[in-house]
């Protein structure tokens, strides 16, 4: 298939439907927008169902009944939006369902701006609603790998019961770049899709059976039962954390002096920075996390060479991610900080000038 | 090679469209693309502006600062990106709506009428095609084939008078670019 | 033996939780017998509110959901839109439908989303241990209350069946009452109607119970059914404001 060039926002709205996404309840926000209006268009046209809801409220808990019943199912929003979803993440993660959420984060707190920003590291990572629970967090740094991870976050989500965030920016919802789209579930691969979660989901009891009684539930009033509960949730992490850590490294050598750590929209700036200072002869990597959670710890560690003096982390926001970092290089190298708000992009320029320093 | 370019005018000019037409042109050539534009209560009204990003190297960062090229269709994007170009950079104006111009020595301006010039082809609309038409003139960044095949194929059928007049105004921008 | 009554096989053999006297059974019962009566039980799901009747889900005998406070409306409508097959109803209390998910009931009734809800309205929150509720009446006494609701200050109660019955998607909206064995049998014929009408996917279907709370009302409970005839039907009167089956708008 031949590339198509495509706003962020819907390449991944396109992508989710390939991926057999049928069901999708949302409410509108910049810089999301492109988003909802592409899945008011397409979705009939694949018969599914494509609803607009009276709040992020409700929609998050039309996600919460769709995921009950089995459905891959989506909602999408930005950050304030994603605030008010938070609630029904909770409930989600509690009663281990799988759903896809898509945060095209914008400049906070509050109603903020609507440039975009990475101010939701935080919540996205560290639960963001209230109680004991992770969702997996994938961060794109491009249109491709936006549309990419619609896929394979419902692969997640089904495979771990499970929400699965996309935590994406105003920039990425914005931008259009070349992408291609994998082929969409066959019917037959459909099939396989909607009946995949009947052993717990609600269904119908087509055979009558007088014992089938499943619960869609977040709520245990027996401490010990809950504690139970929120064990296995933390044992099931565990797993996520070991085997679907995801990261990608640039440039990264025994003979880096700098190693760079940046995420999503910030990753790309940095990039460039690093190429105009490679031209120069100066050896900088960059560890990007793809997973923001999982964090790739292990690997953070495992970048810092030899002659690295200093982990340079860039984010827009006031250092979010700054604190895994540290946690990561555990003061065994300086860890320094350099960030923007507000909406507002750093530059490959700027970057660029505080990595020069670096080496004066 | 990478080219960065800047389109910047009043909201319904059609700049985001001159950026979408470059880089979607760019992206058949074989090229890698991205484009970013303003968003929000920006485009109403007021200013409108995109980042363009050609390049034969993956596209790191989208955000254009120092553009290679700054089409100016109106004086505030003058005012606003002008001074950001790069040193012997492309500066193309709109002279219909920048009374003021560019007081820069050290970019190569390429002031027209394009407003004029459109009005003359028929068509307010073109005038993002004779935009382009100077950028292809002048930098041959993308192909004018590129951009013919392109138009045609979902013009034709559509609205083939309009699709003859923005081919017109291409070559009428091709000209002003080469000279 | 001649067998007269039992329990609806689509009720689970779970003992109730409910406060002695507390008709949340009744209403549970007559919703479980109309949906074994129109032979749903294998394609019916339904929703739990937060509120005394939290654990529905464990008391009815098929899929059940559980949803935040105030949110069954908007979870019934994700189970709808992504099972068509089944059936879907929710149970809520005032708290939970009238207060904190007025948005969610609003706009599902406004949709016309082809679900039943079933509204238990006794006039005052009692999981949470008998405060004011939007449907808690003038000058009555809760913990939240503890001087009589103050209308100049909290508003009037809100009728919720009047307030959908403005909407002009929904199908059936009635009123009945609790208070009786002969209201009771009333009730069952409007929860039939409105399972039927499920059944046949004619539209939203809403049916609002007048019940009591005699634990926070602090009324036994043969006493807090006379209070409520005479201090809750004068304001919520009994009665159909909407059944488009019946040329009723």
């Amino acid at each position: 298939m031949s590339k198509i060039l495509m706003k962020g926002n819907e390449a991944v709205a396109e992508a989710a439907i390939r991926s057999g996404c049928r069901l999708y309840f949302a409410y509108p926000i910049t810089p999301q927008s492109e988003l909802i209006e592409y899945m008011a268009k397409m979705m009939p046209k694949v018969g599914g169902c494509f609803l607009q809801a009276e709040s992020e409220v409700s929609a998050i808990n039309m996600v919460y009944g769709a995921a009950g019943s089995g459905k891959r199912v989506m909602t999408s929003s930005s950050s304030p939006g994603i605030s008010l979803k938070m609630e029904g993440i909770s409930y989600l993660a509690g009663a281990e369902l799988p759903c896809v959420v898509v945060n095209v984060q914008r400049g906070g707190p509050g109603l903020g701006d609507i440039q975009p920003a990475q101010g939701d590291y935080f919540q996205a990572t560290k639960g963001g609603g209230h109680g004991d629970y992770r969702t997996i967090v994938l961060a794109p740094n491009s249109v491709q790998e936006f549309a990419d991870m619609a896929s394979e976050a419902f692969d997640l989500a089904d495979k771990y019961r499970t929400p699965v965030m996309i935590l994406a920016d105003g920039m990425l919802g914005q931008m259009m770049e070349p992408v291609e789209f994998k082929t969409p579930k066959t019917p037959e691969e459909m099939e396989e899709l909607d009946k995949q979660h009947n052993s717990w989901c609600i269904c119908p009891n087509e055979d009558g059976d007088k014992k089938h009684h499943h619960e869609i539930n977040s709520l245990e009033i027996d401490p010990y039962v809950l504690e139970k509960h929120v064990n296995d949730l933390y044992a099931k992490y565990a797993v996520i954390e070991d085997k679907e850590t995801r990261y990608e490294t640039y440039n990264v050598s025994d003979d880096n002096e700098i190693l760079c750590v940046a995420w999503g929209t910030s990753s790309r700036i940095v990039k460039s920075a690093i190429n105009e200072l490679k031209a120069e002869g100066k050896s900088i990597g960059l560890i990007r996390p793809i997973t923001v959670w999982p964090y790739p710890t292990e690997a953070v560690k495992k970048a810092i060479g030899k002659k690295v003096k200093k982990v340079y982390v860039f984010e827009l926001n006031t250092g979010q991610m700054l604190d895994d970092v540290k946690i990561a290089v555990e003061g065994k190298v300086p860890v320094d900080f350099w960030g923007k708000v507000g909406g507002i992009v750093f530059t490959p320029a700027e970057i660029k000038a505080k990595l020069e320093a670096c080496f004066k | 090679m990478k080219a960065e370019l800047i389109c910047a005018g009043f909201g319904g000019q059609g700049v985001l469209t001159i950026g979408k037409f470059i880089a979607k042109a760019g992206m058949k050539e074989g090229k890698n693309v991205s484009w970013l534009p303003s968003y929000g209560p920006e485009m109403r009204g007021g200013t409108a502006n995109v980042s363009t990003v050609v390049s034969d190297e993956p596209i790191a960062s989208p955000i254009v600062s120092f553009p290679d090229i700054l089409v100016a269709l109106n004086q505030p994007s003058i005012d606003k990106f002008g001074p950001s170009v790069r040193e012997n950079g492309v500066l193309i104006i709109n002279s219909n709506m920048c009374p003021h111009g560019c007081k820069r020595t050290d970019v190569q301006i390429i002031s027209a009428p394009m407003s004029d010039i459109a009005a003359e082809i028929g068509s307010p609309m073109v005038l993002n095609m004779i935009a382009i038409g100077i950028i292809i003139g002048k930098t041959g960044l993308i192909k004018y084939e590129t951009m013919e095949e392109d138009l045609t194929s979902f013009m034709k059928a559509k609205n083939p008078e309009l699709l003859e007049k923005n081919l017109i105004a291409i070559k009428r921008g091709i000209e002003l670019g080469k000279q | 033996m001649e067998i007269i009554a039992k329990r609806p096989e689509s009720l689970t053999k779970t003992p109730f939780t409910y406060c002695p006297g507390c008709l949340h059974g009744v209403a549970h019962r007559l919703v479980a017998e109309a949906i074994e009566e129109f032979g749903l039980t294998n394609h019916m799901t339904g929703v739990a509110p937060v509120g005394c009747s939290v654990f529905a889900y464990k008391f009815f005998n098929f899929d059940m959901a559980q949803a935040a406070h105030g949110r069954a409306p908007a979870v019934a409508t994700g189970m709808k839109r992504a099972r068509p097959d089944m059936h879907v109803f929710t149970y809520q209390g005032d708290g939970d439908l009238a207060a904190i998910g007025t948005a969610e009931i609003v706009h599902a009734a406004n949709r016309g989303e082809h679900i039943s809800v079933f509204f238990v309205n006794n006039a005052i929150y009692g999981m949470t241990g008998g405060q004011m509720a939007p449907t808690t009446l003038p000058n009555m006494k809760t913990t939240t209350s503890p001087y009589g609701r103050n209308t100049d200050d909290i508003g009037h109660p809100i009728r919720v069946s009047e307030l959908l019955a403005t909407l002009v998607a929904p199908y059936y909206i009635e009123r009945v009452s609790l208070l009786s064995p002969a209201d009771i049998l009333k009730a069952k014929k409007a929860v039939s109607k409105a399972i039927q009408y499920n059944k046949e996917g004619r539209g939203f279907t809403f049916v609002e119970l007048i019940s009591t709370c005699p634990t926070n009302w602090g009324i036994d409970p043969i006493k807090s059914r006379d209070w409520a005839k005479e201090n809750m039907l004068p304001f919520f009167k009994v009665g159909c404001l909407r059944d488009k089956g019946e040329g009723v708008e």
